[in-house]
């Protein structure tokens, strides 16, 4: 689960890392008064969506406006609040579609001596918590990592330890950081890494991180993900949830047990296992075709949870077909077989609809759908039902 | 001879009293495993299809002689589950549940991997040896016994892997789910030395998923440790970066973790690719053949 800048920021903030002030602001006038309450002679107002690029990013159908904008006056803070709520921003994660600004965060200007990369993440290889850190800060760390892999210094840490002090020194060490510098990269190193043991984080990013003339660090930027199975533990960071920011359909799937990612071709699939959903688009792809999602209905799809699959299929106007690939194993093709019939009749199916079952109770699974009067594509294998749903959606 | 388990393998449910517990239990002792027993806090004195329940994996232990467990308490109590059958010297613990807080891994996998037991999972389907002992939620009629060991990181994708290899009378030795997060117990690596080491396995069947690099480490091992003839399929081509499919390992992140790189590893390591998912089973043919 994604939180926006400002929610991850008072995050930091609780926990005694080191931030900007900053206030929220959902209107021009609010952002006037958030530039004169910081009191300082310029400010920076920042558009709060769930996506990165947004300095480079700008408003659709307006180039002029980017999503980050210093600002020297309270009069341009509201100018530049206006320009931004209520707007789609487009940045490179976005799409071109772009996200709907609600709210920007108008935040104290600061005295920038360098600008560092840091971030935790899950380590697989070494299954712990990693620290990676870059002089590098600002640009994608991404390109870092492909161009000038080098530049990138890691430490991997046990949560219930957090980072040893020795491990803060090497890093600086490499880094050039010297003097006070060193204390205060040691203080918010290691209530960064608090923060993301504490609360369960899959990913924590400060870039970014920022040396002042001062010689303190201060987390200019900060994106912090959570991990949803941890999220039980968590009620508090539930409230921090923005559904807005989040694919209508993806979040009527989720609701309804089903684990569902739009894609943007034409063929709706519907499948039990992510192995066996990810194999099928692979497969629709490998024989011409274009899947137009992935969804993965569990091991114990009932018809009401089948019924709902189809609907948000169906919901999508570029699918031109469905394929329903079930590989019984606990859940029995009856039952499936049932819930398709089922579904099928009570949403008024109009399009091609291949149906590949295979596993558990597999000829009453058949029987049933060739005697249930529905037009019913039934394939046998992988690859004949790949090539008949292409074939089927044009 | 098998990897893991085999009929002799005396088998504990913990969770056993659940619903889902209770009627895997009752599927696995259909199939013939030698259920002994399960273990549900609090519930000590009742029996779930016949078997004893106990409310600590020792007291089950030290009264059934059990040395493995198949795990299914809700997610909140898993690392602890894990935790309390090491502790007891359960000495193959297979975590079925899904939804385990990642973080709750790391130090139980430093524990597991820091003493004599294995963990398989969470979040899979579990192990089978076909005919001897089934520790898990796959479906058993699949399975023939023979010679190739199959290895994967999701459960119905096995579970079709297993069905071509099965209807071209290639019979299994043992089947492992690793399962589908971040951090799991076991890795393809550690089948691989059981499986070359197991002369009952004559081939091996592998199905990765993008996200992170367990593939292309499984592939540097192969290159030099495995002589045995090696097929694999990389499921998630057509995914697109930054959107997690399903599993919580399944995702690719900074342009690392496709499934392309992966295929390119496991080729340049001399392993016979399956392209298509409906190739799998052939492509284990071709690479028996090719060796």
């Amino acid at each position: 689960m994604k939180i926006h800048e400002y929610q991850a920021k008072q995050l930091l903030r609780d926990a005694q890392v080191a931030v900007p002030r900053s206030i929220v602001a959902r209107s021009a006038d609010e952002a006037s008064a958030a530039f004169t309450e910081l009191g300082g002679s310029f400010a920076v107002v920042k558009a709060q969506i769930h996506a990165g690029g947004r300095g480079k990013g700008t408003i659709k159908d307006n180039d002029a406006q980017h999503g980050v904008q210093l600002v020297k006056s309270a009069e341009e803070a509201a100018q530049v609040a206006a320009a931004l709520l209520g707007k789609e921003l487009v940045t490179i994660q976005t799409g071109p579609a772009g996200k709907l600004v609600n709210q920007v965060l108008v935040e104290e200007g600061c005295d920038i001596a360098r600008e560092l990369y840091l971030g935790i993440v899950l380590d697989r290889a070494s299954a712990k918590p990693v620290l990676m850190m870059s002089s590098e800060g600002g640009t994608e760390i991404e390109e870092v990592a492909e161009h000038s892999p080098e530049k990138i210094f890691k430490e991997s840490f046990d949560p219930a330890e957090g980072p040893q002090s020795f491990q803060v020194r090497k890093l600086c060490k490499k880094l050039g950081i010297e003097g006070k510098a060193v204390r205060s990269t040691e203080k918010f190193i290691k209530g960064l890494c608090k923060v993301y043991t504490e609360l369960d984080c899959s990913m924590a990013e400060i870039n970014p991180l920022v040396l002042t003339g001062a010689g303190d660090m201060i987390a200019l930027d900060c994106k912090i993900s959570f991990d949803e199975n941890a999220l039980f533990r968590h009620p508090e960071l539930v409230e921090l949830r923005d559904i807005s920011e989040e694919e209508p359909d993806e979040v009527q799937a989720a609701n309804a047990g089903l684990s569902y990612v739009k894609l943007d071709g034409n063929i709706g699939c519907l499948v039990n296992g992510a192995g066996l959903a990810m194999s099928t688009m692979d497969i629709i792809k490998l024989h011409g075709g274009d899947p137009a999602n992935f969804l993965d209905v569990g091991g114990g799809a009932n018809v009401d949870q089948v019924t709902e699959a189809f609907r948000i299929l169906l919901g999508d106007p570029k699918v031109k077909g469905v394929l329903v690939n079930i590989f019984g194993g606990i859940m029995r093709c009856t039952t499936i077989a049932n819930a398709v019939v089922e579904a099928y009749k009570s949403i008024g199916f109009n399009l091609p609809l291949v149906v590949r079952l295979e596993g558990t109770e597999v000829e009453e699974g058949r029987k049933i759908l060739a005697n249930s009067g529905i037009d019913i594509i039934i394939a046998e294998g992988l690859t004949d039902a790949a090539k008949k749903i292409v074939a089927a959606a044009g | 001879m098998s990897i893991l388990i085999n009929k002799d393998t005396k088998v504990i449910c913990q969770g056993i009293t659940g619903k889902v517990g209770g009627f895997h239990t009752k599927g696995c002792l259909e199939y013939g495993t030698q259920m002994v027993g399960g273990v549900t806090p609090g519930k000590s004195g009742q029996t779930v299809e016949g078997l004893p329940v106990f409310d600590t994996v020792e007291e089950a232990r030290e009264q059934t002689g059990a040395n493995a467990t198949m795990i299914f308490v809700p997610p909140a109590f898993t690392a602890d589950a894990i935790l309390e059958a090491l502790d007891a010297k359960i000495e193959v613990i297979i975590a079925i549940t899904e939804g385990v807080p990642v973080l709750d891994m790391v130090p139980v996998y430093r524990k597991v991997r820091a003493s004599d037991s294995v963990l398989v999972g969470p979040n899979c389907p579990g192990v089978i040896t076909p005919e001897e002992c089934k520790i898990g939620i796959m479906p058993g009629y699949i399975h023939k016994k023979g010679p190739v060991g199959v290895m994967s990181r999701s459960g119905t994708l096995t579970y079709e892997a297993v069905w071509q290899l099965t209807s071209l009378g290639l019979g299994q030795s043992t089947c492992v789910g690793l399962g589908g997060d971040p951090i799991v117990g076991t890795s393809f690596i550690d089948l691989l030395k059981l499986y070359e080491a197991d002369p009952a396995t004559e081939a091996i069947m592998m199905m990765g998923e993008i996200g992170g690099t367990a593939e292309e480490e499984a592939a540097a091992y192969i290159k030099d440790n495995v002589s045995k003839p090696v097929a694999a399929f990389i499921a998630g081509r057509t995914a697109p970066p930054g959107k997690r499919m399903g599993h919580a390992g399944a995702i690719i992140s900074g342009g690392k973790g496709t499934a392309e790189e992966k295929f390119a590893a496991l080729r340049a390591a001399g392993v016979e690719i399956a392209e298509s998912p409906a190739d799998m089973g052939t492509a284990l043919q071709r690479a028996i053949a090719n060796k």
